[in-house]
């Protein structure tokens, strides 16, 4: 069975406090003025990376949309939008793909967890329903150990994972898009260390079902992208919170 | 010059033979007759026609990403392979009618076989009700027609899982082969290499985050 070691970070975050306070300690021998009291301080901040996974590539083309286009080329420009615009706001993205080149699953989970982020979006694209699919593992939550099976390691940020499911739907049912929830069997998704939702961007459709907008178009994947940006910096927010 | 005694035999002899002969035409008209019976396929008894039972259908819906339980009444065969065949059968001519919110062509036709064993772990023996595994035997052609999208894939599959178990409940875990054979998707989504808990297409709807 494989295993994934997660928390590697966790021993310098301990030095990182032990050491501060030794050296107060140290210190606190020597005559000095008692500082006046001022605002408790802050833990430092968290190291915030977004994993943006654009679905399918290579041999992999994913599903026909109805425009044409192949699935793995409209989850690549929506990946590519997605990534400018959480770059433009400070947030440092690792993406599993530039270009169309193919990928596994589990090489998809391996580049998400060698990251250690704090948000994994995985994009997809389809030619049913109609606007943003929101999707969480279907893994029954656990609580994370130091090792996890790989093949599951998912079911540890389940709980986070849909608190960011959450979050996402808030923020694209404000602006407007309607998007339906659920939960999936995903191989790349149940392996992933991190908070991780499943976006599939379906067409844009009114009250008759009739199709405004393709998964593809340019402007339909600017504006879902640029809400998405904004729920991720609010997620980033939250996860600063004491 | 022939004897008194030699004549009277000769004419038994002869009434004997015609006797004889008759009676072997009567025989072999009896025998006509019976092979004629036989061959007769003229229907002479109405088929029996069971009786239309109640069969709950877990309905995919793409707008919502919903399952709704539909009851149809449906005449369904005794044997359970039969039957999950059919009710299946059943659900898949609702996704291949005009304006399904779930479309899928193929109907019915698209349900290869369903196989019902008893499941992994479980000490059932032969005869026992302990839980089982249904083994959905799908065809080619339904799977090349189906719709590419993890909604609409999560859908199909979650959707025969719960209909399975609203009709057999002791169907408590699936699985999915293409024309006999293992496949690692749906239709580039759905996994079909693992097994499907009934339970997950029961609280699919319920579980949203």
């Amino acid at each position: 069975m494989r295993w994934i070691k997660w928390g590697g970070g966790s021993a310098s975050g301990v030095a990182a406090a032990i050491l501060p306070a030794v050296f107060a300690m140290t210190l606190g021998g020597q005559q000095s003025p008692p500082a006046p009291p001022g605002p408790p301080a802050l833990p430092p901040l968290p190291h915030f990376v977004v994993v943006v996974d654009a679905a399918h590539g290579g041999d992999d083309t994913g599903g026909h949309l109805n425009s044409g286009q192949l699935e793995k080329a409209a989850t690549l420009a929506f990946s590519v939008r997605l990534r400018s615009l959480l770059s433009a706001r400070g947030i440092q993205v690792v993406t599993t793909r530039e270009a169309d080149q193919s990928l596994n699953p589990d090489q998809r989970a391996e580049i998400a967890n060698r990251a250690h982020p704090q948000a994994c979006i995985s994009l997809h694209a389809a030619e049913t329903g109609s606007g943003v699919h929101l999707f969480a593992s279907s893994l029954a939550p656990s609580t994370p150990t130091r090792f996890m099976p790989w093949k599951t390691a998912q079911s540890g940020w389940v709980t986070r994972s849909l608190a960011l499911a959450g979050m996402l739907n808030s923020a694209l049912s404000h602006g407007g898009t309607n998007v339906t929830l659920g939960r999936t069997s995903l191989p790349g998704i149940d392996s992933m260390a991190c908070p991780a939702v499943v976006i599939e961007l379906a067409p844009e459709r009114d009250a008759d079902k009739k199709t405004i907008s393709e998964p593809d178009d340019a402007n339909y994947q600017a504006q879902v992208a640029a809400t998405l940006a904004s729920a991720i910096l609010e997620w980033r927010t939250e996860a600063r919170q004491p | 010059m022939i004897s008194r005694a030699k004549t009277i035999l000769l004419v038994l002899l002869v009434l004997a033979s015609i006797i004889m002969g008759a009676v072997l035409f009567r025989m072999r008209e009896r025998a006509h007759q019976r092979l004629l019976t036989g061959q007769d396929s003229a229907p002479t008894q109405a088929p029996a026609v069971t009786a239309p039972q109640q069969a709950t259908l877990m309905v995919a819906n793409d707008d919502d990403n919903s399952l709704r339980g539909e009851v149809y009444s449906l005449p369904l065969p005794a044997d359970p392979g039969a039957r999950a065949r059919a009710v299946l059968g059943k659900l898949l001519d609702l996704y291949a009618a005009e304006n399904s919110n779930h479309p899928i062509s193929g109907g019915a036709a698209s349900i290869a076989q369903v196989f019902l064993l008893s499941a992994e772990g479980s000490r059932g023996s032969q005869g026992d009700a302990g839980p089982e595994l249904a083994v959905v035997n799908l065809k080619s052609s339904f799977v090349a027609s189906h719709p590419s999208g993890l909604e609409t894939e999560t859908l199909t599959v979650l959707s025969i899982c719960g209909t399975l178990h609203a009709n057999l409940p002791r169907v408590t875990q699936v699985r999915f082969l293409v024309d006999g054979e293992l496949r690692p998707s749906l239709a580039g989504h759905a996994d079909l290499t693992r097994t499907y808990l009934t339970a997950d297409a029961v609280s699919a709807d319920q579980a949203h985050p």
